[in-house]
């Protein structure tokens, strides 16, 4: 590119490209954001790639929906079907499902297109997540990302809205039951449920109307929210400019990575071509949601072993696992039906509740600075134990939505299967945030030791004292680097009350309860090696244990112990 | 607290407490950097990796127009695979070359860019918060109260306009008060399901679990209102031993003929087909989440999230031995709702 783009005063453009820039910018004056975006630059590492696959799987999505669109009819008429394939000649069906027929049989490449779409949906699914647990494990939601991990909050669950509507569509018995499960727990919200059922299916389940609505939510409304969101995501990148991992150099005053124009362009766009071609692959090789083997929506027929898309299995887990006794029958005769409206409810309030976690580690981390360089998870030990423990929670749930699988493929019963799960889902949560947080706690010791002592080499040598000592090669700059770039927080510590014991103060009230629960996140912590500590252990000479050797020596509990933090 | 704004790095230094930053790692050279050969080799895997690309489009396009969908499910799957391994080898063609090109050809050359804080300058602050206050005295919202107040309102209500007439339509007649009718009245026919034939007693064996509809016309069947109906009046029958049944509750004592007895094939819980019987236990289970509905025992719950038994409908034989509900049912059927019993 010439100059000529950004200044059209200079010498008049005699190349072609030169020619067509000037056009261009005299018009639109393109050359700013050319000269802002062009060798802006991004930090390189895989997990960075989730949020790619996510972006570019909803790319594919539109592609192939809108391929869909064309064949596909939204209309719950009925009628006699004449054509492929031959179990499902002669049968009488709504013309949604017909339309999926014969989109899947006589469309050349429509079948290919409905697999592609079918398992984009699937691995965008999948890539929200494991994108989130990257930005969580990594702390990436700190200031001033609090926002950005909202939008991408609220991308998850529009995500699981554009899925089920799109699951619905072709009115298979699968697609319907998953409906009538719908109307179900939709019916058990007290007061307004049944208007709320009618307010979705327009009269009596599953009535006329279900299948054009959600048509009009699947391919309009839905997609335009998560394209305005995915727009703000992608502009909060760029005004925040991308997190990198910590490193030498890497500070949160700089970004170290590879220019957009060209390295970055040719690999993310290559890459976009990449997770098309993995989903093409897939569409082409396997087959997903075969309608014509499941029949037209009949509300009798239903199959054991039926199971949802993956991301719905939670809320199927949640369900099975309530026992009946929950509903009862209140004053005035109305039903209470908390078997259904809780295991519903309380899995979406949880996923809130995460929502707003970076509001509440700022808080007991005391912490309004500016983070552009990510934690390490063993680095933020509780942290990283209570992601575990959330993702624990809904695998759990995700499993119990599978019971009567694993019952048939384990011979086991499908009762002591529930009731292990019912109790499992509570006690395994808590079982993973504590064996995660001791892993971070022993990684941490480890790093501490490699500072401290270097990598073992396996080379015994003997001293003429006749005793025997490996040797030891300290670790490199870069290597050390690593391991003690990182801040050890304290918990809150409690201000004094403003008034006499007994009187009511409701901010030192607030101000205890936020002390204590910081004390929870970090009053296990593990201190960077210092200069001084790594002089000392040097003139003790190689050979020493860890001084102090002992946790508890590591692992203070009181403030008195680490000078570091009040040193600045 | 303004202060820490500021994107500060503590101590770069380094110090007795704190290592120093020892700077962005030595960049490392790759082969193609110093060794020409394997420059050019790189360039050839690249030129390799597009061209795959285009003959994925070429073989895509001949997929598509030599390979005619037959009809049969065989048929469709192989001009689905051809046609999609074509399109894989175009795309991956493409995606792998532009990365491989990148990795190998372009400069490695780690760039380092300033960040500066997220908010915006004093200054530039300053001149924002003086341009808005300039709006709001331009405008004299700040002086005309009830301006103010109106204008509020009349934005606030607008959407009303849609809203209303929107809301109130989605929910057709609002008549929830078919949730508590079925078909099912006094002297309706039970008929098989799907075939609408109709059943005799005597052609139920015991053991035998059969899946019943009410009988109606076959243009009915036909119908759209149809599904909804049977939605509703789907029917469970089973023929046990008469010895094995508990007692019957009050009221139901004669609700049964000769061992045959017939239940909602609704589930209570969130109101999917009950259609898995197992005939030693005389169970029901429901396969969406394994509610078991004991069928001796009244269809009372045995196990999983269901609260309610499935409601049983009251049958007896007609003069010609085909067996007529008594009655519909006497509560509603499926999922429970708020105002169920009211
Ligand atoms: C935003 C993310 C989206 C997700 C998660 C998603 C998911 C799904 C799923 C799971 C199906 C069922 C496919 C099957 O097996 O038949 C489906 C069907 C469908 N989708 Fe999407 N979809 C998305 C976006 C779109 C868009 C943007 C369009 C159109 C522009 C679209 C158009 C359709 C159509 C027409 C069908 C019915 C096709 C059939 O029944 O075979 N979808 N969608
Ligand atoms: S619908 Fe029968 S157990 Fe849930």
């Amino acid at each position: 590119m010439t100059t000529t783009t950004t200044r059209p005063s200079a010498t008049e453009p005699t190349t072609p490209i030169g020619r067509s820039s000037d056009y261009l910018d005299n018009r639109t004056g393109i050359g700013h954001a050319v000269k802002e975006f062009a060798r802006k630059v991004f930090p390189d590492h895989w997990s960075f790639l989730l949020g790619e696959i996510a972006l570019y799987s909803f790319v594919v999505l539109l592609i192939t929906g809108t391929f869909l669109t064309m064949f596909f009819v939204p209309s719950m008429s009925l009628s006699t079907y004449h054509g492929a394939p031959k179990t499902m000649d002669g049968l009488l069906m709504s013309d949604a499902f017909a339309s999926t027929l014969r989109m899947s049989f006589e469309v050349r490449g429509g079948l290919l297109m409905r697999q592609i779409h079918h398992w984009a949906a699937l691995v965008f699914m999948a890539s929200i997540v494991t994108h989130m647990m990257r930005v969580f494990f990594t702390g990436a939601f700190r200031r001033p990302r609090e926002f950005n991990w909202l939008i991408g909050f609220t991308l998850l669950l529009t995500g699981l809205l554009a899925g089920f509507t799109g699951y619905s569509l072709p009115d298979d018995v699968l697609s319907g039951n998953g409906l009538a499960i719908a109307n179900g727990v939709v019916k058990s919200i007290p007061v307004i449920g049944s208007y709320m059922s009618y307010f979705i299916f327009g009269g009596d389940f599953p009535g006329e109307q279900i299948i054009p609505r959600l048509f009009t939510l699947h391919i309009l409304l839905i997609p335009a929210i998560i394209l305005a969101l995915v727009a703000l995501h992608l502009m909060f990148v760029v005004v925040h400019k991308h997190t990198q991992y910590p490193g030498g150099g890497r500070k949160d005053g700089n970004v170290v990575g590879f220019p957009l124009f060209p390295v970055y362009t040719a690999k993310a766009g290559g890459f976009f071509f990449v997770v098309f071609a993995v989903l093409s692959l897939m569409g082409a090789t396997m087959a997903i949601n075969t309608v014509w083997n499941y029949g037209p929506y009949d509300p009798s027929p239903i199959s054991a072993g039926a199971q949802p898309d993956w991301y719905m299995l939670f809320l199927e887990g949640s369900l099975r696992l309530m026992p009946g006794q929950a509903e009862f029958v209140s004053w005035g005769d109305f039903t209470w039906s908390l078997n259904v409206l809780v295991p519903a409810v309380l899995p979406v309030l949880l996923l809130i509740g995460f929502a707003l976690y970076p509001f509440i580690e700022a808080k007991v981390t005391h912490d309004d600075r500016e983070h552009h360089v990510l934690d390490r998870p063993r680095n933020r030990p509780t942290r990283t134990g209570i992601g575990m423990a959330f993702l624990a929670f809904f695998v759990i749930l995700a499993f119990a939505g599978s019971n009567d699988l694993i019952a048939i493929h384990f011979h086991l019963s499908i009762n002591e299967i529930t009731w292990f799960f019912r109790v499992f889902v509570f006690v395994g949560p808590w079982f993973a945030f504590w064996i995660t947080k001791r892993i971070c706690l022993g990684l941490q010791r480890k790093d501490r030791e490699l500072v401290l002592h270097g990598h073992e080499t396996g080379r015994i040598v003997r001293f003429a004292s006749g005793e025997y000592i490996e040797v030891h090669r300290p670790l490199d700059e870069q290597e050390r680097w690593v391991r003690v770039n990182y801040t050890a927080h304290q918990p809150l510590e409690l201000p004094a009350p403003n008034g006499p014991k007994g009187t009511k103060d409701k901010a030192y009230k607030s101000a205890k309860r936020w002390a204590k629960l910081s004390r929870f996140f970090y009053e296990d912590r593990i201190e960077p090696v210092t200069p001084a500590e790594l002089a000392a252990s040097h003139s003790h000479g190689e050979h020493d244990a860890l001084p102090g050797g002992e946790d508890h020596a590591l692992v203070a509990p009181d403030h008195s112990v680490d000078a570091t933090e009040q040193s600045h | 607290m303004s202060k820490t704004t500021d994107v500060t790095v503590p101590h770069p230094e380094g110090d007795l407490e704190h290592f120093q930053d020892p700077g962005i790692p030595e960049h490392r050279h790759r082969m193609a950097d110093t060794d020409p050969k394997a420059d050019k080799r790189a360039e050839r895997q690249v030129v390799v990796l597009f061209t795959i690309s285009v003959i994925g489009t070429i073989v895509a396009l001949w997929a598509y127009f030599a390979i005619r969908p037959d009809g049969t499910t065989a048929g469709v799957r192989t001009s689905t695979m051809v046609l999609g391994l074509a399109i894989f080898f175009a795309l991956a063609g493409i995606g792998v070359g532009a990365i491989h090109w990148a990795k190998t050809l372009m400069s490695d050359h780690e760039v380092v860019e300033d960040r500066h804080a997220t908010r915006s300058p004093d200054d530039v602050r300053e001149i924002a918060v003086q341009k808005l206050a300039d709006g709001i005295k331009d405008s004299g919202i700040g002086r005309r109260g009830v301006l103010k107040g109106v204008v509020v309102s009349a934005l606030a209500l607008f959407p009303l306009t849609i809203a209303v007439p929107l809301i109130s339509s989605v929910g057709g007649d609002w008549n929830v008060g078919t949730f508590r009718t079925t078909l099912w009245k006094k002297g309706t026919r039970l008929t098989y399901d799907p075939t609408g034939r109709p059943i005799k007693a005597s052609d139920v064996t015991i053991g035998s679990a059969v899946h019943v509809i009410p009988e109606v016309t076959d243009e009915y069947r036909q119908s759209g209102e149809w599904i909804s109906e049977k939605a509703k009046a789907l029917v469970l029958m089973v023929r046990l031993d008469p010895r094995d049944f508990k007692p019957f509750a009050k009221g139901k004592e004669n609700w049964t003929y000769d061992g045959i007895i017939a239940f909602s094939k609704i589930c209570t819980h969130v109101g999917c087909p009950v259609a898995l019987y197992e005939q030693q236990t005389h169970h029901l289970l429901c396969p969406c989440h394994q509610s078991t509905f004991d069928v001796a025992d009244g269809a009372k719950v045995v196990f999983g999230p269901a609260k309610r038994p499935l409601p049983q409908l009251p049958i007896t034989v007609d003069s010609e031995g085909y067996l007529v509900a008594q009655d519909g049912f006497d509560e509603p059927i499926g999922p429970s709702y708020w105002e169920r019993l009211r």
